[in-house]
């Protein structure tokens, strides 16, 4: 049915009849237009944020536990650049969101204007697609084309700029129908080559399946399918930090999480497995490390949804162009069409390697002393908050790794963190995110006091809507992550690497109306941890903790899977001049 | 087969034709980028050449189906044949590209390229100038009694050539429009 009405009920209605039912974001200038239609309705709830930035992070945080898109509205200029940052970790991350910022009027833009930006210029190198839209009548088919292109093939995020006169005046009114836009990404895989992978898994001695958040983002169906696929191959199973969840952490396959910061058993086994099947992952450079060195003797095979993914870093022998979950059901089709076969007898031996690697403990630690370890409070919140409905956010750095390391995940979309950027400040707003998609769920922010005082202007909005984010800060008063690279690589020279003039942090949570939680002696996390759990309301929990712990296991830039170091031992000059220069 | 006369199935859309190894050799390639043509676009193709570290060697872009909305943008590149797949990988996947085509490797091509040169001189060099210009099968499209402007068509290295000669001959200035390329046959 179309109908006349001005383009920001249009906006409003388009928003509605895509199924919408949260916006964050920011008044000004350039969109009070739109708020004004915000206002007189009920359907779409709209949360109030303290920072454009926080509104991005928070519909990122929205998106990835819900699996839907996440909407933000922002204002002109200033509104626009300050979403940038959290466009880029969308975009890095695959996180589908729809962005609409307003504009100047459209007879003024070019002509440096109040609060005017080149937006779609500004955020052309970091969304999927972006729009600016100058008539009225057009407005209401590219929002639902944004939709479409932000939610198909790989997800990420797209911007619709939207001039203030285009806002007010009047258009007709087109609801949403199927695109017939010519962006139509392909699902399905190439039937040869996922046949040539089944013949692959049927004759492998040392299979590894490594997966990604590609399987997170194709849906629960996809992670079914994958559960299915290792449980009746028997073969071991890693992720990214992007797909944990997508296989339980309980599993019996499960060999943890790769990479840099990765268990060394995933890793060995990554380094050393003669049949590599990447489902929904990019080689990473925090996965590969040193990349003529990565899995020397193995076939590799690709499934990823962007063709670009593939043999953008490591040569592939079975790509794979094709949705996850699409190409998972038929790879299991065709393998038990084909007599379910492995090579049991070599797959078995192999895990009486990994059995071996798993023996070096890589994760153990030992809590002594009055002094909280890291790893030992991430240990107890997992033991204490485990049986509850529980989704965890991370900021950037050593509490993120450890967090990874030591936090169990059981089903997708419970685990948001920052994998691609690497965006300090992520994750408080995206706690108030997740906590906006499932008001009763227990959502936890692991946090380094330094990313977490980047958006801590996000407490008004936590405490305004009541939100019970439980903010669990690692504080060891310093950047934790940069100041173990300067041990490392720079002489223990620790150039602005401490936090210095930090808040008190449970005063600061009183002065925002919320609950404040110190924590320094061991004896009394658990109490402290459980006080947290059950305070109906924001926590912000300053857990003091170790100030030089090192994370580890860890394979050091310019270095090989087989190449870890697992501990305090010899640190200094293990990364050679070559690897200084990687990040 | 659409009304612009190009072959349908894009090496952009499809990952199996890559190349089985990475090899050193640098490669040059000529892409044909069919595109939405609306605002902005052109800045997608080059903020993605500059953005990820890729060359243009020559560019050049025009409307060609109005009633579509569609502009041809043909783009010589040169890279490792792991470069050039990732450009076309990369170029496939904006939003507003249809189609890419490499048409180094999709059978024969023509290729074509515009140049425009101003001469200046007198006496004995103004008709040597003249005289090359009538073996290249240059156009006089300007004259005055002390310059000529030539017009050539041709590839690139018939392009070179004449410029290399008509430098001694009092060459001042060069308009070049870049490479325009189609497959050949159907």
């Amino acid at each position: 049915m179309t109908r006349q009405m001005s383009g920001a009920k249009m906006i409003v209605q388009a928003l509605i009849d895509q199924g919408v039912d949260t916006v964050f974001g920011y008044p000004g200038g350039a969109v009070l237009p739109i708020y004004d239609e915000v206002f007189q309705q009920n359907a779409i709830r709209h949360i109030l944020v303290r920072h454009e930035q926080g509104a991005v992070h928070a519909a990122e945080g929205y998106a990835r536990s819900t699996g839907k898109p996440g909407v933000v509205l922002v204002t002109s200029g200033p509104g626009a650049t300050n979403a940038v940052t959290g466009l880029t970790d969308a975009l890095m991350d695959s996180i589908p969101l729809i962005v609409l910022t307003g504009q100047v009027p459209t007879f003024m833009i070019g002509s440096d204007a109040f609060q005017e930006a080149d937006t779609v210029g500004i955020t052309r190198p970091c969304t999927k697609h972006n729009w600016l839209v100058k008539e009225t009548d057009k407005l209401a088919g590219v929002i639902h084309e944004a939709f479409h292109v932000a939610t198909s093939g790989r997800p990420g995020p797209v911007l619709v700029d939207i001039p203030k006169d285009v806002q007010f005046a009047t258009g007709t009114y087109m609801p949403p129908k199927p695109s017939t836009s010519h962006y139509q990404p392909k699902l399905k895989g190439d039937m040869d080559a996922i046949t040539e992978l089944v013949a692959a898994i049927e004759k492998a001695k040392r299979p590894i399946f490594y997966t990604g958040g590609g399987v997170i983002n194709s849906g629960p169906a996809a992670s079914q399918l994958l559960r299915e696929l290792v449980a009746a191959t028997g073969f071991p199973i890693t992720s990214t930090l992007m797909g944990l969840g997508s296989y339980p952490a309980s599993g019996e396959k499960w060999i943890g999480m790769l990479g840099m910061h990765g268990l060394y058993e995933a890793n060995m086994a990554m380094h050393d497995c003669d049949l590599m099947i990447n489902i929904g992952a990019r080689f990473d450079d925090r996965i590969t490390g040193r990349l003529d060195a990565f899995s020397p003797k193995s076939i590799k095979a690709h499934i990823d949804i962007d063709p670009s993914s593939i043999n953008k870093v490591i040569k592939t022998d079975i790509p794979i162009v094709g949705d996850v979950g699409h190409v998972l059901e038929d790879i299991l089709k065709v393998w038990k069409s084909r007599g379910r076969k492995t090579n049991a007898e070599a797959v078995a031996k192999w895990w009486t390697q990994i059995e071996e690697w798993k023996k070096v403990d890589c994760l153990k630690f030992t809590q002594k002393g009055k002094t909280i370890k890291p790893q030992h409070a991430l240990a107890r919140l997992e033991a204490l908050t485990k049986q509850y409905d529980r989704y965890i956010c991370t900021e950037v750095g050593q509490h993120q790794m450890w967090a990874a390391q030591y936090l169990g995940f059981e089903d997708p979309n419970r685990w948001m963190t920052s994998g691609g950027l690497g965006t300090m400040g992520y994750g408080f707003p995206a706690s108030i995110g997740v906590q906006i998609g499932h008001p009763d769920a227990l959502v936890i922010n692991v946090a380094g006091e330094a990313s977490w005082l980047m958006n801590m202007q996000e407490m008004g909005t936590a405490v305004q809507y009541r939100l019970p984010v439980k903010q669990f800060i690692l504080n060891n008063e310093r950047l934790g992550m940069v100041r173990q690279w300067q041990e490392l690589l720079h002489g223990e020279r620790y150039s602005h690497s401490w936090s210095d003039a930090l808040p008190d942090f449970v005063k600061l949570a009183e002065a925002f109306g919320a609950k404040g939680i110190l924590c320094s002696d061991p004896a009394d996390l658990d109490d402290a941890i459980m006080e947290m759990i059950n305070h109906d309301g924001p926590v912000i929990f300053d857990c003091l903790v170790t100030k030089h712990e090192n994370c580890f296991p860890m394979i050091p830039s310019g270095k090989a899977h087989n190449e870890m170091l697992l501990g305090e031992a010899e640190t200094q000059g293990v990364i050679d001049s070559k690897g200084s220069v990687l990040v | 087969m659409s009304p612009l006369k190009i072959k349908k199935g894009a090496t952009s859309h499809s990952a199996y034709n890559l190349r089985p190894t990475f090899s050193d050799v640098i490669e040059r390639h000529t892409l044909a980028v069919l595109v939405e043509n609306e605002p902005g676009v052109l800045a997608r193709v080059i903020g993605l050449f500059s953005g990820r570290g890729y060359n243009i060697d020559s560019l050049t872009v025009a409307e060609v189906d109005h009633t579509g909305h569609l502009s041809r943008i043909t783009i010589v590149t040169s890279g490792t044949p792991q470069v050039i797949e990732q450009i076309k990988a990369q170029l496939g996947r904006i939003v507003s590209v249809h189609d890419v085509h490499d048409l180094t490797v999709e059978g024969a091509s023509v290729e074509r390229e515009l140049a425009m040169f101003k001469v200046v001189g007198q006496g004995d060099k103004r008709v040597e100038a003249l005289r090359l210009a009538d073996i290249f099968r240059a156009n006089v499209v300007d004259s005055t009694l002390e310059s000529f402007v030539f017009e050539i068509t041709g590839v690139p290295d018939k392009i070179d050539a004449f410029a290399e000669l008509m430098r001694p001959l009092g060459l001042t200035e060069v308009a070049r429009t870049g490479v325009a390329a189609l497959s050949r046959g159907e």
